[in-house]
């Protein structure tokens, strides 16, 4: 295990019935780093993301998570199959057991990968407070008697959570409309309070599906902004995934190209500008031929 | 909305009379003539009561919806609001002045009222703890469950079979039952909850024909369409029978001359105090952590997932406590009956309860409450009409769909006061 890099992906493979989504698609993300993942519309983008955030079972390959106290199989906390192995090690298949009865993709989150969604999924019916208090159901008190006789100390972790509630509405700027109703919210104020709610949830690594789509060039701008607050002063990774060039070049420390479901580009955005590989992705090049931004 | 203000006395009393006209046209030929064999009396002074009331009331409401407070009223009426919305954190509900009055009104009732009264009330309440309990898998859970009456049937048969094979009482099994209804609710939620909404309904659909059927057809055990009967509740022993088994009977030990409305009304102020404690429960849930995990699944579940919540253990809570609350209204329900038998457990009480949930308003509780007495007391009182009783029940359904389709209370969320926010 690589304390460097928090998230490992090696030779990630998802099948969509006969439609190959992802062949072979191997990259690491730095721990504390801002890390975007670019291609053309298609590309195979938001299937990786599915992937690393347990929405979707891959078909082969392996994800390793390294946050929180020990590494964690995103493959493995979904289910796995069960393999000629297991029969001689009962532990490893009482595990598999395990997983495939309470396991799925809130494992994922609960070892520290947080995500947002490309349509904005928020809880619409429910004030904009509740939607952060959802988010924190792993950290209050959740007995029943406790909350049912509204003890002391359920009301302390109650206040806590809320005082937290309010820190992140800070932090993305709608204190002011915290006892609206989400769906109320704009499209803009929606993004941001998606991302708090994630937030909220103590990841160490966020992923943000396309956190800008729909945004205003002065609302991108102070996204841009808010995401290196995450990652400056709450030690949290960024893995996006992004169609506005300016926004990415801008922001992230490390990029990963992809097109027809292969990695065709890692490195700076420096290095990214100027590669063939990926300029010819974009355009559409035909195969030999020179181009240049 | 017009915008001019002041009241136009004169369109109101052209309402007036229009519609003491219709009243005449309707009430006329109805009221006002009596046959009498061949002959006919008229009854002029009842025709003209009737349409003076008519008249009274068209001008007050004329007069009322050109004030302030009733152009408000009507605007609020009229516009189709979402239904939810969010108090300011500092609103105080007039309830709290309300439910005193109620608890105490409650209380009184029983000494009061006579027993046929104590009995609608009794079953009403029962219809309240169902809705209650069914409230939280569909209307704060999202999950469409056709097959309650399966919980309820458990808690009614576990008290009769649980008299007639264990010798256990009221008192044993009202825990008792709450407890197997909620275990039925988890073995039979655990495999299914991974469905959706449509295909969760057909298998709970299932589970409530299952119960029945198996009550039906299991005569050795549960004496099939025959039915059993189900005990009394006791007072620490004392029986409310007129004469006892074992030991002196409630009357006797008080000296009292025997009257059967003794058992409704024990029945009944037990019943009472059991819902105000599953409706105090219900509220406090609504502001745990548990009841808000409900309602974000209900909203969306990908998101819950998202956020580390387990959907299957949120759901698989939400159908245990409703199918336990639904087992606790089977115990009353046989001991109220004082016999069960599968007939009162078809899909249409399924439909009934889940016809109360909906009605109520999704999520609401004094909506479910006042939903649950409407359709069990108006039968009541519309005996004349029991023909008519189910026709009357689709029509209703029918109008509060195009009307009001979230239900007859609008549902509030809490607010909070803005605090400063800290970070850990």
């Amino acid at each position: 295990m690589s304390q460097e890099n928090i998230l490992e992906i090696e030779n990630l493979v998802m099948h969509f019935g006969g439609i190959k989504a992802l062949n072979d698609v191997t990259f690491d993300i730095k721990r504390g780093s801002v890390s975007a993942l670019i291609g053309p519309n298609g590309a195979g983008k938001t299937t990786v993301f599915n992937c690393l955030t347990g929405f979707y079972k891959a078909t082969g390959g392996g994800i390793m998570l390294n946050a929180g106290d020990k590494p964690t199989s995103v493959i493995k906390v979904l289910g796995e199959k069960f393999k000629g192995s297991d029969l001689v090690s009962p532990a490893a298949f009482f595990e598999r057991v395990k997983y495939k009865m309470f396991g799925g993709s809130h494992l994922v989150n609960r070892a520290g990968l947080a995500r947002t969604f490309q349509n904005i999924r928020l809880f619409k019916e429910m004030s904009v407070v509740e939607n952060l208090l959802v988010a924190q159901h792993m950290i209050v008190n959740r007995s029943m008697l406790a909350g049912i006789l509204n003890t002391e100390s359920y009301k302390k972790t109650e206040e806590e959570a809320l005082q937290r509630a309010f820190y992140w509405l800070e932090v993305v700027h709608l204190t002011e409309f915290a006892n609206r109703l989400a769906g109320e919210l704009s499209y803009g104020q929606q993004r941001r309070l998606e991302i708090a709610r994630a937030m909220c949830t103590n990841p160490e690594i966020i992923c943000l599906d396309e956190p800008a789509a729909g945004l205003n060039p002065s609302e991108t701008e102070a996204l841009a902004s808010m995401i290196r607050v995450l990652r400056d002063e709450h030690n949290t990774t960024v893995l996006l995934i992004e169609h506005d060039m300016g926004m990415v070049m801008n922001i992230s420390d490390y990029i990963v190209v992809l097109d027809h479901g292969e990695v065709i580009a890692k490195g700076g955005p420096e290095d990214i500008k100027s590669n063939p590989k990926v300029i010819a992705a974009y355009l559409g090049a035909e195969e030999g031929e020179d181009v240049t931004l | 909305m017009s915008q001019e203000t002041g009241i136009n006395i004169g369109s109101s009393i052209k309402d007036t009379i229009i519609a003491g006209l219709l009243a005449l046209i309707v009430f006329g030929p109805v009221v006002g003539v009596l046959l009498d064999g061949y002959e006919f009396i008229a009854r002029i002074d009842d025709v003209v009561w009737i349409v003076a009331i008519v008249m009274a009331g068209r001008f007050a409401i004329s007069v009322f919806v050109q004030t302030e407070s009733g152009k408000k009223f009507v605007y609020r009426q009229l516009t189709k609001e979402d239904g939810v919305s969010v108090t300011a954190p500092d609103y105080k509900s007039k309830m709290r002045y309300i439910i005193p009055i109620v608890i105490v009104i409650g209380l009184i009732a029983p000494f009061i009222a006579s027993k046929y009264v104590l009995t609608v009330v009794i079953l009403g309440l029962i219809y309240v703890l169902l809705g209650l309990g069914l409230n939280i898998v569909v209307g704060l859970a999202g999950l469409l469950d056709l097959g309650f009456v399966g919980f309820y049937a458990i808690g009614a048969y576990g008290l009769a079979l649980g008299y007639e094979y264990l010798g256990l009482g009221f008192w044993s099994m009202l825990p008792l039952a709450a407890i197997m209804a909620g275990v039925a609710g988890a073995v039979l939620g655990f495999p299914v909850l991974r469905m959706h909404g449509d295909y969760l309904a057909i298998v709970t659909l299932g589970f409530g024909e299952i119960i029945r059927l198996v009550l039906t057809n299991w005569t050795e055990f549960t004496h099939g369409p025959n039915g059993v009967s189900a005990p009394l509740p006791t007072l620490f022993g004392l029986e409310f029978k007129r004469r006892s088994s074992d030991g002196t009977p409630f009357h006797e030990f008080f000296g009292l001359s025997y009257d059967s409305a003794f058992k409704y009304i024990f029945i009944y102020l037990v019943l009472f105090l059991v819902v105000l404690a599953v409706l105090y429960v219900k509220h406090r849930l609504t502001r745990m952590p548990i009841g808000r995990a409900w309602e974000a699944l209900r909203e969306d579940e990908i998101a819950c997932r998202s956020l580390g919540l387990n959907h299957v253990l949120v759901k698989l809570s939400a159908f245990t406590l409703g199918a336990s609350t639904g087992g606790i209204a089977g115990v009353f329900f046989a001991t109220y009956q004082g016999f069960v038998n599968p007939s009162s457990f078809t899909f249409f009480e399924s439909a009934l309860i889940l016809a109360i949930v909906v009605l109520g308003g999704m999520g609401s509780t004094l909506g479910v409450v006042i939903a649950a007495f409407v359709l069990t007391v108006a039968p009541e009182m519309l005996r004349e009409f029991a023909d008519y009783r189910v026709l009357m029940f689709g029509i209703l359904m029918v109008v509060m769909m195009i009307w009001k389709p979230r239900g007859l209370v609008r549902v509030t969320r809490k607010g909070f006061a803005t605090r400063k926010g800290v970070m850990k």
